[in-house]
């Protein structure tokens, strides 16, 4: 410990002889594979090309709303650069807790000349946001399941047929996403569900609908969880975020495959909390332009299977780094896994999640 | 229950044998749950289960390869260096403020005695989720949310009330006239303490400081609200980890951890003897 | 010492009277202790205690409405939420005015997000409305602007509405441009004859200054700031009257003008925007929750609401939290009442042991209690787990079957057997403390008088342990009703403590006001138990160890 400090400080010595100061950023992120996958495409890059700069990671883009709220009301800003998902970017936009952007003027216009905005597209969900990837929730299923008969899920509603597919399930703790797949396995059409969604009835619908799997539920709250559960046989199904049940199935090489129906697209991305200094801007708005070019969000790509927000990114994704697999197939937008997606209702959420939060809170409590 | 006598009853043998059986059982309900993750820390598998080679003793189902991890990975050195740099600091704070609060509680004719004693043992009685929600709040709006002095400030805050209970313990059994001896002898008061009450104290202040240092060292919901990325300690990152990745090197971090219990706990024992000796030396 | 005699009261060598001394002597000491404890009392204070009361403090605080929407407040008074009609149009008006500046600061989803907590839907009602308030005064900005162009220049306004004081001293900045721009004064005469103008203009100025780091010179005013201004001149056509110069000329324009303008209904453009703003209810929730405390957030805590027609309880697929508080209590119940039985033979087996034993075996209760809190309780997920070792024991030995495994973790079962095994230490070492000072001879005695073992034991051991019984299932019991971080990890659903929600509350939902109502509850449940504690052992007699 002590030489690593030694050596941390002799650096950073060496450093201040060329640089006027060193400048340290504080990125906040999710940890785990994701953030490693940040560090190499953008951070090590980055540092390499500007010596000077350091750049530490917080994991605590799960809390960055509550935190981002706190350090507001302090007055004290310790964060450069927070990466959220969609719907808490609008929160936060909304709020006045992250920085309004123009991205043509902040961003990298695509190698064709188009320009970011253009090359973002409908992804720009809000004016504080710039999206990086896109990521789906959807299941992974263990393929050594005696019971299922050889028959694998390929439907939606396999998880909601204890008959065809018995077994434990996982699902996340929290209403979004459950309560839709519910109303579609319920014979709800994909354009009504928010529709139904919003009356009494159609609330009781989607809990009746889960109450017939509830029994075989193990509630997940954070994306690792069902990963490790399907490992350890402690349920046959689950839902999760897309790469980690990548990085089970191709890394760590378990017997578990993937159902992409009805998979919900989210996006994650950047936002700049809004009180930070001209000198961390400035820093912050150089490593942007430099961090979501074309070419680094598809390099991202090479470390985990989450598809790259700029259109002009798709055709340069290759091969993951380390496993020299083709990615492009493990992208929740390939075409192939693209058949049947469902778009989940931001501005919908934003409204009914703490109503609908207490209900299901209760509802699992009963 | 001492010793079984020669004329017990069958039905006496009987229930003698069976209490110790039952004993031995809760002994091991509390002692086996703690030594299993050893074995489990030497998985050459990523999960958190015993392998089928484990069982088998086949050498190749063991590795190293999750301490390497530990020793090796930046950011399980981050949270030990983290750990080592704030417990420390907190233990300084509270058992200095702990043991001189202590000195004065124990004095005969102290006001409010209780109200004061209510209000400094408060910290171990508040649920620690209640502590944390409110230094969250309050600690952000005087700009110590994220910074390493408000954790340190809050983990001596939660250290205290054991330091003034192990210094209290030392302190009742104490023999005031020792005092009034040494005073009457020509020694001022300073002296008086460094050189009679001191060494009478000395184990209950160290017992205290080693609490305080285990309650900082192991504490994690406080840590998980109040720091930031930069305060990231031991604990928290075994919390995120059993949360979020599938990775035994909690288990070895936990198995150093036990290392590290136990040694804390045989300095515990250690003094405790001495101060027995002590004791059996002084009057009263 | 002192000289006794008859008459005289006792006095020290010099003179003083003994009762003083002793007086006096007394204070000393007291001061000193008083003075030992002081750092820590006032170190506790300020780290610990006053964060707990400012916590409080929050489930209680309500400002941000009275804050965000002053002068809505004011006039919703008048309003009587019970009679089923929307407000007036002077209400809306007035709203505009509010939603305006609390959009441009980004406070009105705020306020949103919190009035949510209460009915559903109008944080979307407040979001959506933000967007589109800036154009709800456009008609009028539209026609001063057609009317005569000087309404569009910044400077119009500047010498309309501020003190000619300030218009100098903004030269002389502008001149020198040293320092901060001088804040922005409203003229006398501008608040007597323009006073809603005056009211949003000020609020402009200040937000441009102390927000953007502009000038008040170089900004058009809102559209809402034209919209008052067609409502202080329709209402006073006089204005112009006290002011002078152009200021005079073109008021009596726009004064003339006036009458002839298109207006816009605010009621209308609002509904227009946001059906929810036709909604009598909507309103109801902003009137009831307008003071600036109030104890909203501990009805939700008890699963109750307060509606404009009173007190109710949330319909029953809301109610969560008298639940959680039951099971809470329950499962602390069942926690403490296993601890005592696992942790009485312990520590009756360690009192009657001699010293040099049972201290051997002290150690394996107090390595549990030094061993990190994590580490015990990843312990038990690997022990608990469906595929785990208790399980794969139990299928080896034929107990159960490979597809009967049991399910003992993610469930109040597993919340109960871990919790137990953390917490045993608690209960072993004050029973110990207790039984090690029963002597044997009692028992002794009653058996040589005849008592059977069990009779002995029941009759006179068993009452002089109760103190210990007492200790130990109190510390227990307020231990276990506070625990987060193990049913977070092993409760699943069932498992889950009330504690577990106020962290959701906290860092998920956001909602720290209710957060803070759930945390109060608790605080109180436990301090009755301390204090219950206090009776019972005294804090003095807590031992460690």
């Amino acid at each position: 410990m002590k030489l690593k400090t030694i050596v941390m400080a002799g650096t950073a010595l060496a450093f201040a002889g060329g640089n006027a100061a060193a400048q340290e950023l504080t990125f906040v992120s999710w940890g785990g594979a994701y953030q490693n996958s940040q560090i190499k495409a953008y951070a090590e890059p980055y540092m390499a090309a500007n010596p000077g700069v350091t750049i530490i990671w917080d994991e605590s883009s799960n809390e960055a709303v509550a935190k981002l709220r706190a350090m507001n009301e302090a007055g004290n800003i310790t964060w450069d650069l927070v990466d959220v998902v969609a719907s808490d970017a609008i929160r936060l936009c909304d709020e006045g807790l992250a920085m309004e952007i123009d991205h043509d003027e902040m961003l990298a216009p695509a190698p064709d000349g188009t320009s970011a905005s253009e090359d973002f597209g409908d992804l720009i969900v809000s004016d504080c946001y710039i999206p990086q990837i896109v990521y789906s929730t959807t299941f992974g299923y263990r393929t050594d399941v005696d019971e299922w008969g050889g028959n694998t899920p390929d439907d939606i509603c396999d998880v909601f047929d204890l008959e065809a597919f018995p077994g434990k399930r996982s699902l996340e703790k929290r209403p979004i996403n459950n309560m839709e797949w519910a109303l579609l396995c319920d014979g709800v059409a994909k354009e009504d569900v928010y529709d139904v969604l919003e009356t009494e009835e159609g609330q009781d619908r989607a809990f009746a609908k889960l109450d017939t799997i509830k029994d075989s539920v193990v509630w997940w709250s954070a994306g690792a969880e069902t990963p490790q559960l399907l490992a350890d046989k402690e349920v046959v199904i689950g839902s999760t975020y897309n790469g980690r049940l990548f990085s089970l199935i191709e890394e760590q090489d378990q017997p578990v495959a993937m159902l992409w129906d009805a998979q919900v697209f989210d996006l994650d991305g950047w936002i700049i909390p809004t009180g930070l200094s001209e000198e961390r801007l400035a820093l912050v708005k150089d490593f942007l332009y430099f961090a979501t070019d074309t070419q680094r969000l598809a390099d991202q790509a090479k470390f985990i299977s989450y598809g790259p927000a700029r259109a002009s990114s798709a055709p340069l994704v290759s091969t993951h780094a380390e496993l020299g697999i083709e990615m492009a197939p493990h992208m929740p937008t390939d075409p192939a896994n693209a058949q049947n997606t469902f778009l989940y209702n931001y501005e919908w959420w934003a409204d009914y999640r703490d109503d609908l939060d207490a209900k299901f809170q209760a509802w699992l409590a009963r | 229950m001492s010793a079984l006598p020669p004329y017990a009853s069958p039905l006496q043998k009987t229930w003698y044998y069976s209490f110790r059986v039952i004993c031995g059982l809760i002994f091991f309900f509390l002692i086996f749950p703690i030594m299993i993750i050893v074995p489990l820390s030497f998985n050459a598998q990523n999960f958190f289960t015993f392998t089928p080679e484990m069982l088998a003793l086949d050498p190749a189902g063991y590795s190293l390869k999750h301490y390497e991890d530990f020793f090796t990975n930046p950011s399980w050195q981050q949270a030990l260096w983290n750990s080592v740099t704030i417990a420390p600091a907190a233990t300084i704070l509270a058992t200095v403020l702990g043991t001189l609060a202590a000195i004065g509680l124990s004095q005969s004719h102290v006001p409010y005695k209780s109200a004061i004693m209510a209000v400094l043992i408060s910290p171990m009685i508040v649920p620690l989720i209640i502590s944390a929600a409110g230094m969250y709040f309050f600690y952000s709006r005087i700009g110590l949310q994220g910074t390493y002095w408000g954790v340190v400030l809050a983990h001596a805050a939660l250290g205290t009330p054991f330091v003034i209970i192990t210094v209290t313990a030392t302190l009742v059994g104490f023999d005031r006239s020792l005092v009034r001896a040494a005073a009457n002898l020509g020694a001022d008061p300073v002296t008086t303490f460094f050189k009679v009450q001191m060494p009478l104290i000395i184990p209950g202040v160290v017992s205290g400081a080693l609490f305080a240092f285990i309650t900082s060292f192991d504490e994690v919901v406080v840590v998980l609200f109040l720091g930031s990325a930069s305060q990231q300690t031991l604990p928290w990152r075994m919390f995120t980890g059993l949360r979020e990745q599938i990775s035994p090197t909690i288990l070895a971090v936990a198995s150093l951890m036990v290392a590290i219990s136990i040694a804390l706990l045989t300095v515990l024992e250690l003094l405790r003897r001495r101060s027995e000796r002590l004791r059996g030396l002084s009057p009263g | 010492m002192s000289d006794v005699t008859s008459d005289q009261v006792l006095t020290t060598q010099d003179g003083k009277p003994l009762k003083a001394a002793l007086a006096k002597a007394l204070r000393r000491e007291r001061l000193r202790s008083l003075m030992l404890i002081a750092p820590l009392l006032i170190f506790i204070m300020l780290t610990f205690v006053a964060p707990i009361f400012d916590m409080l403090f929050r489930s209680v605080e309500n400002q941000i409405v009275s804050e965000t929407l002053p002068r809505t407040v004011v006039l919703l008074e008048e309003w009587d939420a019970g009679s089923g009609e929307t407000p007036g149009e002077d209400v809306y008006q007035a709203l505009h005015y509010d939603l305006m500046i609390a959009s441009e600061y980004k406070r009105h989803t705020q306020l949103g997000t919190r009035l949510n907590y209460e009915k559903t839907g109008i944080s979307s009602m407040f979001r959506r409305t933000g967007r589109r308030i800036a154009d709800f005064g456009e008609v009028y900005a539209d026609q001063f602007a057609a009317l005569n162009p000087a309404w569009e220049d910044p400077m119009t306004w500047v010498n309309l509405m501020a003190s000619d004081a300030w218009i100098a001293d903004q030269q002389r900045w502008a001149a020198s441009q040293d320092g901060p721009e001088p804040t922005f004064i409203l003229s006398e005469t501008a608040v007597a004859a323009l006073p809603a103008t005056a009211d949003i203009y000020g609020a402009f100025a200040e937000f441009l200054q102390m927000e953007e780091g502009d000038s008040p010179t170089d900004e058009q005013p809102w559209n809402a700031v034209y919209a008052a201004l067609y409502e202080d001149l329709a209402d006073n056509p006089q204005a112009f009257s006290t002011f002078s110069g152009t200021n005079a000329d073109l008021l009596r324009e726009a004064v003339e003008a006036v009458p002839t303008f298109a207006t816009a209904s605010m009621k209308e453009l609002f509904i227009d925007a946001e059906d929810g703003w036709g909604d009598a209810g909507n309103w109801a929730v902003i009137k009831t929750f307008s003071p600036a405390y109030t104890p909203g957030y501990f009805l939700s805590a008890a699963d109750a609401q307060l509606t404009p027609d009173g007190l109710e309880m949330k319909p029953e697929n809301q109610q969560i939290y008298l639940f959680l508080f039951y099971r809470t209590l329950l499962l602390s119940i069942v926690i403490t009442l296993s601890c005592l039985l696992l942790g009485y033979p312990i520590a009756y087996l360690l009192a009657a042991l001699p010293l040099r034993y049972s201290n051997l075996l002290l150690i394996l209760v107090l390595l549990p209690f030094w061993t990190s809190l994590l580490v015990r309780t990843s312990a038990w997920k690997v022990l608990l787990q469906q595929q785990g070792v208790i399980n794969d024991v139990l299928v080896w030995i034929g107990l159960i079957t490979d597809a009967g495994r049991l399910v003992m973790i993610n469930n109040a079962t597993g919340t109960i057997i871990a919790m137990t095994h953390i917490l045993l230490p608690f209960m072993i070492l004050p029973l110990y403390s207790v039984m090690k000072t029963i002597s044997p001879t009692y028992v002794r005695a009653a058996k040589s008088l005849g008592a059977t073992d069990w009779t002995a034991f029941w009759r006179v051991y068993f009452p002089q342990s109760v103190p210990g019984i007492g200790a130990g299932a109190i510390l227990v019991f307020i231990l276990a009703i506070g625990y987060y971080i193990t049913p977070e990890l092993v409760g699943g659903t069932s498992g889950i403590f009330i504690s577990n929600r106020i962290a959701f509350h906290i860092s998920s939902s956001l909602n720290w006001g209710l957060a803070a109502a759930l945390g109060t509850l608790l605080l109180v449940a436990v301090l009755l138990l301390f204090m219950a504690y206090d009776r019972i052992v005294g804090i003095d007699n807590v031992k460690l160890g």
